[in-house]
């Protein structure tokens, strides 16, 4: 069943236009990559989808609802959580408040506190020091658990490895299959080709504002990649 | 003795000024706005707290219950109609509203209850006073004042603290741009921060009604001490607005028994003072 779909989607700041008529969908269950270098639009898509961004007037489909012009919050509670580009974690809230703020629609499942420490045990230790007081890797942890604790059907994860060592990547990756095991269908936004691949059923490759590319990873060809990402031949 | 008794008051009428400055720092840590019309909206409750009792006759405990309620609806209904649509990157909207707001409350209490100074008396209250030796003695009212000056400060902590709310507030204050990502509501939260902050402003307007003579162009001067106190005390922080609250209340009256003239400026001159040697307040802290 389909989950998420866009027709023609576009986003303009100001004069400047980020989104080119933007044509998405993805099926319940589904993790999908969405790759593509800086100023791809690849947040801007994000932040579209999660009403961030004004989207009035547009074609955005969630779970057979129309979801396009909806306040953020509204589109919270149908079900879509986003993890942010930088984590942006409340520095005057501890890690646990951190985690039960993601709580705050109240929507019942399978993610719950406890559930949250068991797919990261490194918070428990952590769970009243300040969000902020934390290494990376572990913020990107609250992070991705605040998001989660709303219970999503579809989580959009922006750029989680930015900014962390691959060794710390390595840590928070496997999350991923966990995450999906619960029946929560994912979007990964990344830059890191080989990551997007490993963790994707399909991808879409961006570039600047257009979807250039797409289809399950063993069908595409470093090439076609390539030049779907720079624009041009390597 | 005389430097005593004058320390002592001095604490209590700094209760005063931190519930006067209470409002004014949440409404700051949580929206970053400063409300020019906050000492007016002081004024209004405590013409309102007059008017339920003097004027109605209610009985004290519903006119207090009155003003608290119709304030806290005021507040939320004067967030979500009108300054949400002020509030953006832009600091100056807000201000520009507000002393607008400011000027209207200020003719608007002329036109229904004249220039005359008022104050609610309250008989037996505001004479009683409980005696620490032969030459000290606490009114018992501005006794209480400080301790709901206390007790406001240490109930919104709590409430800071320790309900989904508060930290949903807490949350708006570091980074309001993402509360709709947690399912946040952003001209609710800052609507529910006015209606709290406007609890206190009633609550601070019904012991100014009961402490001082008040007029319709008394507003001005209160957010003046409200300012001072929310600034040194640390913008956003409530117990360091109560800590400054004190030092504001004990400046004027030692300031006073100096000689009656050196009272405002002895509490201004503590200000400077403070800002000078620490220009970031006492207990700088958003919210914390």
């Amino acid at each position: 069943m389909t989950l998420l779909e866009t027709q023609n989607l576009t986003a303009h700041y100001g004069d400047f236009q980020a989104l080119f008529g933007v044509d998405f969908t993805m099926d319940e269950g589904e993790t999908v990559a969405v790759i593509g270098a800086n100023g791809a639009g690849k947040s801007t898509f994000l932040r579209t989808l999660t009403g961030l961004h004004p989207s009035k007037g547009q074609t955005i489909t969630f779970d057979g609802q129309p979801i396009a012009g909806l306040a953020g919050d509204a589109i919270h509670k149908a079900g879509l959580a986003m993890v942010p580009e930088g984590r942006r974690l409340f520095r005057s809230l501890t890690v646990e408040e951190n985690l039960m703020i993601g709580a705050a629609g109240k929507l019942s499942g399978p993610w719950t506190l406890e559930a949250v420490y068991t797919l990261f045990p490194d918070l428990v230790a952590k769970r009243h020091n300040p969000g902020t007081a934390l290494s990376g890797g572990q913020q990107q942890m609250v992070a991705i658990g605040r998001a989660l604790m709303s219970n999503p059907k579809l989580l959009l994860c922006d750029e989680i490895s930015l900014g962390l060592a691959p060794k710390i990547i390595k840590d928070i990756y496997p999350a991923v299959p966990h995450i999906r095991a619960r029946g929560t269908s994912i979007i990964v936004v990344e830059q890191d080709v080989g990551q997007a691949m490993a963790v994707a059923d399909r991808i879409y490759c961006f570039m600047e504002g257009r979807v250039t590319l797409t289809g399950t990873p063993h069908s595409l060809t470093r090439e076609q990649i390539a030049h779907a990402y720079f624009g041009m031949g390597v | 003795m005389i430097w005593v008794n004058a320390l002592v008051q001095g604490v209590l009428l700094g209760g005063l000024y931190a519930l006067f400055a209470a409002g004014l720092s949440l409404m700051f840590g949580v929206m970053r706005f400063i409300n020019i019309a906050h000492g007016d909206f002081i004024v209004v409750g405590a013409y309102a707290i007059l008017f339920f009792i003097v004027g109605l006759g209610l009985p004290p405990a519903l006119g207090v219950f009155l003003v608290i309620v119709l304030m806290a609806a005021g507040g939320y209904l004067n967030q979500n109609l009108l300054l949400n649509r002020v509030l953006g990157k832009d600091i100056l909207p807000p201000v520009l509203v507000t002393f607008g707001m400011s000027i209207i409350i200020q003719n608007a209490l002329l036109e229904g209850f004249s220039a005359d100074s008022q104050k609610l008396a309250t008989g037996w209250f505001e004479t009683s006073s409980i005696p620490l030796g032969q030459e000290l003695a606490i009114g018992l009212l501005p006794l209480l004042m400080f301790l709901t000056a206390v007790g406001v400060i240490a109930a919104l902590q709590w409430v800071f603290y320790h309900t989904a709310m508060g930290r949903m507030l807490r949350a708006t204050s570091d980074d309001p741009e993402i509360l709709p990502l947690m399912g946040g509501n952003r001209a609710h939260t800052f609507a529910v921060a006015t209606a709290l902050a406007s609890v206190v402003v009633g609550v601070a307007g019904i012991w100014l009604a009961m402490k001082t003579n008040f007029d319709p162009a008394a507003g001005p001067a209160r957010l003046l001490f409200a300012f001072e106190a929310v600034i040194i005390g640390g913008l956003g922080n409530l117990w360091g607005t109560l800590l400054e609250g004190v030092i504001l209340g004990v400046a004027q009256s030692i300031g006073a028994q100096i000689d009656a003239g050196y009272q405002i400026l002895a509490g201004h001159l503590a200000f400077l003072l403070i800002l000078i040697i620490r220009p970031t307040g006492l207990m700088p802290k958003v919210v914390k």
